[in-house]
């Protein structure tokens, strides 16, 4: 079941539907594409009652200004776009209900790059090549292939989660970690690391870079001491992973990001790690970059400890929606009762509405 | 990321591909994606499902097995192009260049029978090897900013086709109507690693033909 649910009153500067991208396709030349911070959108969609992977905005730089066309609940992550329903300030990253008629404005970011805006239900697009992210490349995905525009409708699926049972959730404070003005990315050393003097790499661990203006979806550009090659940059052409760093004859290192094409012929010295790619889509032209190297070992162990984040973000709000929910009315009373299921088994617990205290037991 | 080798000839190609398909009908949990390009196969996964240590070995494994046996069919793809005028702006250079006739330089390009190494860049171009020595050239100085659909590069050693209207710094000598990239298909591509391609010329109107009976 889907519904129109937003119309596109000011696009913004650059407004995409994204999810978590398209895994699968590499092998045909298709980019991964996907929502640039991740780690916002997951965020966005844990606040709204979603599964973590549907479908939402990606505002980048300047936000679009959206008319509700149905009550719904959105909730905005990532750098505060100062948003506004009715003219009335919003709290970034919580869940807040929308009237139909309403009018939600975001404004124009002061420091970050992207916000990210989830809706109860997600955007309903068309799923192409298994995910609903625009690939702005080849003009296709998402929104017909494009950014919004004015006069665009964007249409929700069916909530998982009423808004009555998810009202009142934000994101722990600090959760999404600081905005430095110097961003340290981990990397791991490779695919290629062996196409580079020992002082190219100790030039890349140690050095002091700068991003470039050109950064978009694909890629960005980054100034500073030159990484030496062995021979030459030119390897043959050969998958590019989400973050490499591929350094041109030049010396100065691009890293690759959702948009990148998926294949490429410069060496790659190393890859950053994921958490750190969404974090660099944060980051505006000018700001400084250092490189720590990590093992795969440590890396893996880095991303256990970030899964583990929105484990925690889950577990705090479960029972509001993971699970179905019956409301009882009694005696003038109304009690939630949640079910979680088993083989024959089923773990009962009931809530009075009111004050949410457990007023039964657990019943087996 | 397994590098099967460092080089590009068909051979070594075929083992790569061979191989990814192998990983792909192992169906090995956590693992995401296998790409496959000229002569290596990087293997996504997800090491929160599956370890290093464990894909290594199931790796280790697929590759004593499949890759003595690359007994392998391939398909042929005929791509209708029209050669110069304004599907093939870049004709008349690559003749003065080469120092051949138009005539000439189509025929070089219509004789062989690529092979495809890969697909790549954006949306399912496909990395094309066997183009004549004698249609060698360099590359624009400044890529274009808009190359149509369907339009028939070369460039250095190689040559291929714009699946989608893209920036591109090959020289344009000719344009097919055939769709190569369709996102609505499940495989979007109709041509695959591995398989052959050849260029087949078809007149001006004969490809204005086909767009409409394609459109109908």
């Amino acid at each position: 079941m889907t519904m129109d649910a937003l119309e596109v009153v000011k696009p913004g500067l650059l407004t995409t539907v994204q999810d978590l991208g398209r895994i699968g396709c590499q092998k045909y030349g298709v980019p991964s594409s996907g929502a640039m911070d991740q780690t916002a959108l997951r965020a966005a969609n844990l606040l709204v009652g979603n599964e973590e992977g549907a479908a939402g905005l990606e505002a980048t730089g300047e936000g679009p200004a959206l008319r509700a066309l149905a009550d719904s609940v959105v909730a905005i992550v990532g750098p505060d776009m100062e948003p506004l329903i009715e003219g009335r300030p919003v709290e970034c990253g919580a869940a807040t209900e929308i009237r139909s008629g309403q009018l939600l404005e975001l404004g124009r970011v002061r420091r970050g790059l992207r916000a990210y805006l989830a809706v109860g239900g997600g955007i309903d697009v068309p799923l192409m090549l298994g995910s609903r992210s625009t690939c702005l490349p080849a003009a296709f995905g998402g929104f017909h292939g494009r950014a919004l525009r004015g006069g665009d409708i964007l249409a929700v699926g069916a909530a998982a989660t009423r808004p009555a049972g998810i009202k009142g959730r934000r994101l722990p404070r600090g959760w999404l970690g600081p905005l430095g003005e110097a961003l340290t990315l981990r990397v791991t050393l490779g695919p290629q690391d062996d196409r580079f003097t020992p002082e190219g790499i100790r030039t890349f661990l140690t050095g002091t870079y700068r991003l470039m203006p050109e950064m978009d979806r694909m890629g960005v550009r980054l100034q500073g001491p030159p990484i030496l090659h062995r021979s030459g940059a030119d390897v043959i052409s050969d998958s590019i992973p989400l973050g490499a760093v591929q350094v041109p004859a030049d010396g100065q290192p691009i890293i690759l990001l959702a948009d990148r094409q998926t294949t490429g012929g410069y060496a790659k010295i190393a890859v950053v790690l994921k958490e750190d790619v969404y974090r660099l889509a944060q980051t505006t032209p000018g700001q400084v970059v250092h490189f720590r190297q990590m093992s795969v070992e440590e890396a893996q162990a880095g991303l256990w400890r970030y899964e583990a984040r929105f484990q925690a973000l889950q577990q705090a709000w479960q029972g509001e929606g993971e699970h179905p929910n019956y409301i009882l009315q009694h005696k003038n009373r109304s009690y939630r009762v949640g079910v979680e299921g088993g083989e024959g088994t089923y773990r009962v617990s009931v809530q009075k509405q009111a004050d949410r205290k457990r007023e039964g037991g657990e019943e087996t | 990321m397994v590098e099967l080798g460092d080089g590009i000839n068909v051979a070594l190609n075929l083992q790569v591909r061979a191989l990814g398909l192998a990983v792909e009908r192992a169906g090995l949990a956590g693992v995401q994606e296998a790409v496959p390009t000229y002569r290596s196969l990087a293997i996504y996964y997800d090491p929160l499902r599956i370890g290093r240590g464990a894909l290594k070995e199931n790796i280790d494994a697929l590759l004593c097995s499949t890759l003595d046996q690359v007994g392998h069919r391939s398909r042929v793809v005929e791509i209708p192009t029209v050669y110069g005028g304004i599907c093939g702006p870049d004709l008349e250079f690559v003749a003065r260049h080469t120092g051949l006739s138009e005539d000439e330089v189509i025929r070089l390009h219509t004789e062989p029978l690529y092979h495809v190494y890969m697909l790549g860049f954006t949306g399912g171009f496909p990395y094309l090897g066997g183009l004549s020595e004698r249609l060698s050239i360099p590359r624009l100085h400044t890529p274009r900013l808009k190359v149509p659909a369907g339009s028939v590069g070369i460039a250095g050693t190689q040559t291929g086709v714009y699946p989608v209207e893209s920036p591109g710094g090959w020289r344009i000598i000719g344009r097919t109507s055939l769709c190569l990239f369709d996102p609505s298909r499940q495989i979007p591509t109709p041509i695959l690693p591995g398989d052959k391609v050849r260029f087949l010329q078809i007149p001006q109107q004969a490809s204005q033909e086909t767009a409409t009976a394609a459109r109908h």
